[in-house]
């Protein structure tokens, strides 16, 4: 699915990367260990992820990921917000929970 | 294809710029046309270098280094140099401050990973002195 789509049914607020909306979402990768993430998420996945410091950006640029999805209405540091934009990286905001979240995508049958 | 060689140099401490060179080192890959497969493991192995360089050292430097039938990368730091690598190879063990680990590094799979991600991998260290990492992966056909 388009992440366009995806943010309007979720009611993601689009925080930064608005030029990488139109591409599809093929998957979801939920963690917080960066060596983790690295070493499992898929090219296109949506990442969710409470952290937010600039390194994540460069993790999801050198995978190629979908887009990272920050939970909880956790701010994002205007750092990280201007390398997702260098990086062409959509960073999106959500107040529902990494679970809730993750439920609302799959309902999207993202993944599935 | 001559052997292309390229150097980055990697700060201490620069979790802003952090990545970088990995994602300089992608690029280049990807110019030269090399299979996607193989640049997300090198892709893989080179941020997890150039991460431990920011981390654990007191800087250093990146070197990719393409030839006809391999990519060689080499991580190459000013020390503190790997007090015992054997347990440093170990998924799970890490030196790392928890400052480092509130920020979601210092798994201890750094160097697990950079093994599983590439053919050759050799780890020099000198306690005191530094550290040099040596990852290879094949162009050989059929792999």
């Amino acid at each position: 699915m388009n992440l366009k789509d995806v943010c309007d049914k979720l009611e993601l607020k689009v925080l930064a990367g608005n030029n990488g909306l139109e591409r599809d979402i093929n998957g979801v990768y939920i963690c917080d260990l960066l060596s983790w993430v690295m070493a499992n998420a898929q090219k296109g996945d949506a990442w969710i992820t409470v952290m937010t410091h600039s390194n994540v950006i460069a993790v999801a640029s050198l995978l190629e990921l979908g887009c990272i999805i920050v939970p909880e209405g956790i701010e994002v540091e205007a750092e990280s917000l201007a390398k997702a934009d260098e990086e062409g990286i959509p960073v999106l905001a959500s107040g529902l929970t990494a679970y809730k979240l993750a439920t609302g995508l799959y309902e999207l049958e993202i993944g599935k | 294809m001559e052997t292309m060689k390229y150097t980055f140099n990697v700060e201490k401490d620069d979790f802003v710029r952090a990545g970088e060179a990995s994602s300089n080192i992608k690029k280049i890959l990807r110019q030269l046309g090399i299979d996607p497969g193989l640049i997300r493991r090198l892709s893989i192995a080179s941020y997890e270098a150039e991460i431990n360089i920011v981390i654990h050292s007191h800087g250093g430097q990146m070197e990719l280094e393409l030839a006809p039938d391999f990519v060689r990368i080499v991580a190459s730091d000013k020390g503190p140099g790997i007090e015992n690598i054997e347990l440093a190879m170990q998924e799970g063990y890490s030196t790392a401050t928890e400052k480092i680990r509130e920020m979601g590094f210092g798994a201890g799979m750094g160097l697990p990973n950079m093994k599983k991600c590439t053919d050759e991998f050799k780890v020099e260290s000198v306690y005191g002195k530094g550290t040099t990492i040596t990852m290879e992966i094949s162009l050989k056909a059929g792999d």
